[in-house]
């Protein structure tokens, strides 16, 4: 179980390695062979596949990481039939977008926002913030952002999970002044 | 006959035969056959199933002529690479050989199943015409099929002797007192141009991920009448639309459907009314688990599911929001196996349905589990034995999921029951592995994919070789491996050395020398299955261990160092083995390419019927 004649102690081959290139460069990282070619792998030592993963920059490599993913065939192993599926799916999602109309007490006319291009309940205050601007006056702090979803019912925005947010919210509407903060009372 | 062995003929036959009946293992029948020659007449004549790994290692003839009274056949094709498109579309796998053989020589088949394989619409409706009892398809990871040969299966299908159909010419009642059957049965015999005798008693249809082209948009609709005898049905993998209304009366007038899995196309109104109609269901797969919010809809889903005394294992909800997943939440806790591996829920929610399942043994699921999920449910599901965890967006590189090594690790501590595990994740340590190792060693099939290539253990940037090595080590029934992560030949030394009930391994962007290579193959005493690819293993691996070769049932290598001189020297020297070398992109004849010639995709498998006749371009049988 030794290895066996003929084929060398990765320790011993580690030592004895020829390398091309200054010491403590990173080779070339070639791109995982693809069925067009049949490269040999890059036989590289340990050190240098350590040093290349201590190296975090991330700009470069994570755009040959990119690019590499592309051309592996086959890789990472899922079944075609569930990565069709998937990617139908998820296509089928990202092209509908989750417009909701909202609106903002005094104001002339509503806006749209998606509230799939929002990560949580930060962002979209932030954005409701700029879009509402001009309007705000020096009043800035007294409004509440709130809601109706599904069952019709006014919500406050900010009480459930986001996912269940964006989920059920069918309409935003921007309260200000006395009703506003009547509303807000005991939370925040 | 050896004197010795006359003890054989001091009980008749039927004795023997019963005796081997309580041999369910293949093996344990193999061995039967070897004794003597009266045990190997009485073995093979009484052999009811047969399991062909590999559809090219025996000729179908052969196989029937063997085994002329088997009720139960399987047959698997592709290699499991072609899973992953590795293996060219038109490599083989074809299933009309075995079909023809079958309906020539077992016309009393009951139940066939096919993976991997290419069956043709001709050969479903050479098998709706030829068995005469037939009473279960399956077929799994199979293509070049459509829905009309799915309608010819349906056409074919009688539950008792009343003949409707166009076409028929003359029917005459006949009492038939068949062989070995005591009673008199009553069989109306459809003459016509082609005589056919029809699927009776088709229980199980189960088309399980096929590609199915879909032509023929009424097929369900050629199941006759008078069929009721159905037991499962799975059609989760057509893409089209079903009749819903000729679905339901198929179901209602079949008392005995236990398994139904629809497709994702039906919309979820139609699905509760659907399953209103059988609250006897052990095993449903639901189609779009996503609607705009109705009230209605919610309460009646609600009612219909809480209306499913005996459900146990529930598969589908494709697509799945929060809004409807409560609705069924009164069916977790007789859930022993759910399947959310294409339910698009994220964490909170998906957390919520998993840990009220508390008897669940088998979980399917997407990364968006998290770790937090995987943790609830380690603390939740106490019975769990098979865990498998699938990559939501493979491909993309952020936003990154919370799914890391610690969910896994959870689970193993969990879970004692815990034996199965197939994982995708994008980072993992050594202490991870070995933390459990420690806490599973009753695993039996232990497949990790960390999705990027030669990643190491993120902390100690050391190749993982140490956290698979204490896998192999402390698993000691393991049987299938799959390997991951930044290895050395040091990983194959420890399988070689102690993987000794391991049967299948899969191995990819591996390994440092031939030495990996030749450490498996010269271990791993019961190993079956070897996948390879991407790794630095060549000729001399492969010329040294040729006599494993002939104890396993295959080897796939891509992409690695093997040259075609070796394909050669192998082929010369094994003549039981197929040595197939598989090239997609030269005209030229193999023959003329050189020795040193790189072999990109190589497939070697044991066979006792030599080199097949139906290879096609890209593939030369050396």
């Amino acid at each position: 179980m030794d290895g066996g004649v003929g084929y060398v102690d990765m320790d011993a081959l580690k030592a004895t390695e020829l390398r091309l290139g200054l010491p403590g460069s990173d080779p070339p990282e070639k791109p995982p062979p693809t069925t067009t070619t049949t490269a040999r792998p890059t036989k590289r030592s340990l050190d240098e596949d350590r040093a290349a993963r201590r190296e975090p920059s991330e700009g470069g490599r994570a755009t040959s990481t990119r690019a590499t993913k592309a051309q592996v065939v086959g890789w990472p192993p899922i079944r075609s039939y569930r990565k069709n599926s998937f990617q139908a799916m998820k296509a089928a999602a990202e092209a509908a977008g989750l417009y909701v109309k909202v609106s903002m007490d005094g104001a002339p006319y509503l806006r749209k926002i998606d509230l799939e291009v929002y990560k949580g309940y930060k962002e979209l205050r932030e954005a409701l913030e700029d879009m509402f601007k001009c309007f705000e006056g020096c009043k800035g702090s007294e409004y509440a952002i709130t809601y109706e979803d599904k069952d019709g019912d006014l919500m406050l925005v900010g009480d459930v999970p986001w996912e269940m947010f964006t989920s059920s919210c069918k309409k935003l509407r921007i309260i200000r002044g006395a009703e506003a903060i009547r509303g807000l009372g005991s939370s925040q | 006959m050896v004197r010795g062995f006359g003890w054989a003929a001091a009980f008749p036959d039927e004795v023997w035969e019963h005796v081997f009946s309580f041999l369910a293992a293949d093996a344990d029948r193999n061995a039967v056959a070897l004794v003597c020659r009266a045990w190997h007449r009485i073995e093979r004549r009484s052999r009811r199933r047969v399991f062909v790994g590999n559809c090219y290692a025996v000729a179908p003839a052969a196989a029937v002529r063997r085994f002329p009274e088997v009720r139960a056949a399987a047959i698997k094709g592709k290699p499991h690479f072609a899973d992953f498109n590795l293996v060219p579309t038109d490599w083989g796998g074809g299933a009309e050989a075995w079909v023809e053989a079958m309906a020539e020589g077992w016309p009393h088949l009951e139940e066939l199943r096919l993976k991997r394989m290419v069956v043709s619409d001709d050969c479903l409706e050479l098998i709706a015409r030829s068995f005469k009892n037939f009473g279960v398809l399956s077929l799994v990871s199979c293509d070049g099929f459509s829905t009309a040969g799915l309608a010819a299966i349906a056409a074919n299908c009688r539950s008792s002797p009343v003949h409707t159909s166009v076409g028929l010419e003359v029917a005459i009642l006949v009492s038939v007192a068949s062989e070995g059957v005591n009673e008199l049965s009553l069989v109306y015999l459809l003459l016509s141009s082609a005589d056919i005798p029809y699927l009776r008693n088709l229980r199980e249809l189960d088309l399980h991920e096929n590609e199915v082209e879909d032509n023929c948009l009424n097929w369900i609709s050629h199941f006759p009448e008078s069929f009721t005898s159905l037991v499962s049905l799975n059609i989760a993998c057509l893409e089209g639309d079903v009749n819903t209304s000729v679905l339901e009366c198929l179901i209602s007038r079949c008392p005995n459907l236990k398994t139904l899995r629809l497709n994702h196309a039906m919309p979820l109104e139609k699905l509760v009314s659907l399953l209103q109609r059988a609250p006897q269901l052990v095993d449903v797969g639901t189609s779009k688990f996503s609607a705009d919010h109705h009230p209605e809809l919610f309460s009646k889903l609600e009612s219909t599911f809480a209306g499913f005394k005996h459900l146990k294992s529930l598969s589908g909800i494709w697509e799945a929001g929060p809004t409807y997943l409560p609705a069924i939440y009164s069916v977790c806790e007789s859930l022993t196996s759910l399947n959310l591996c294409y339910a698009t829920i994220q964490s909170p929610e998906l957390l919520k349905f998993v840990s009220r399942c508390k008897n669940l043994q088998r979980l399917w699921v997407m990364d968006l589990i998290e770790d937090n999920g995987l943790i609830a449910v380690a603390a939740s599901c106490k019975l769990l034995q098979e865990l498998r965890v699938f990559p939501s967006d493979p491909y993309g590189v952020a936003p990154p999921i919370s799914l890391t090594e610690h969910g896994l690790v959870a689970i193993s501590a969990g879970c004692l029951m815990l034996h199965s595990v197939l994982y995708f994740c994008r980072q993992m340590t050594n202490a991870a592995l070995l933390t459990i190792a420690n806490n599973r060693p009753n695993l039996t099939c232990f497949r990790l994919c960390i999705i990027e290539p030669h990643t190491p253990d993120y902390i100690s940037q050391e190749p993982l070789d140490a956290g698979f090595s204490a896998i192999v080590e402390s698993c000691k029934d393991l049987r299938r491996l799959s390997l991951s992560g930044l290895l050395t030949d040091r990983v194959f030394k420890s399988i070689g050395a102690s993987a000794n009930r391991l049967e299948m391994l899969s191995v990819a962007f591996a390994g440092d020398s031939d030495a990996g290579l030749h450490y498996i193959l010269s271990g791993c005493k019961n190993l079956r299955k070897l996948e390879i690819r991407d790794c630095p293993f060549g000729d001399k691996a492969l010329l040294d261990n040729a006599s494993k070769l002939e104890t396993m049932r295959s080897l796939w290598m891509s992409s690695c160092s093997v040259t075609l001189g070796a394909c050669r020297q192998l082929a010369l020297k094994m003549p039981r083995l197929n040595v197939e070398v598989i090239d997609e992109r030269r005209g030229r004849p193999l023959e003329s390419w050189p020795d040193d010639f790189p072999v990109e995709k190589l497939y070697i498998y044991r066979t006792v019927a030599g080199p097949r006749s139906d290879t096609p371009p890209c593939v030369w049988t050396v």
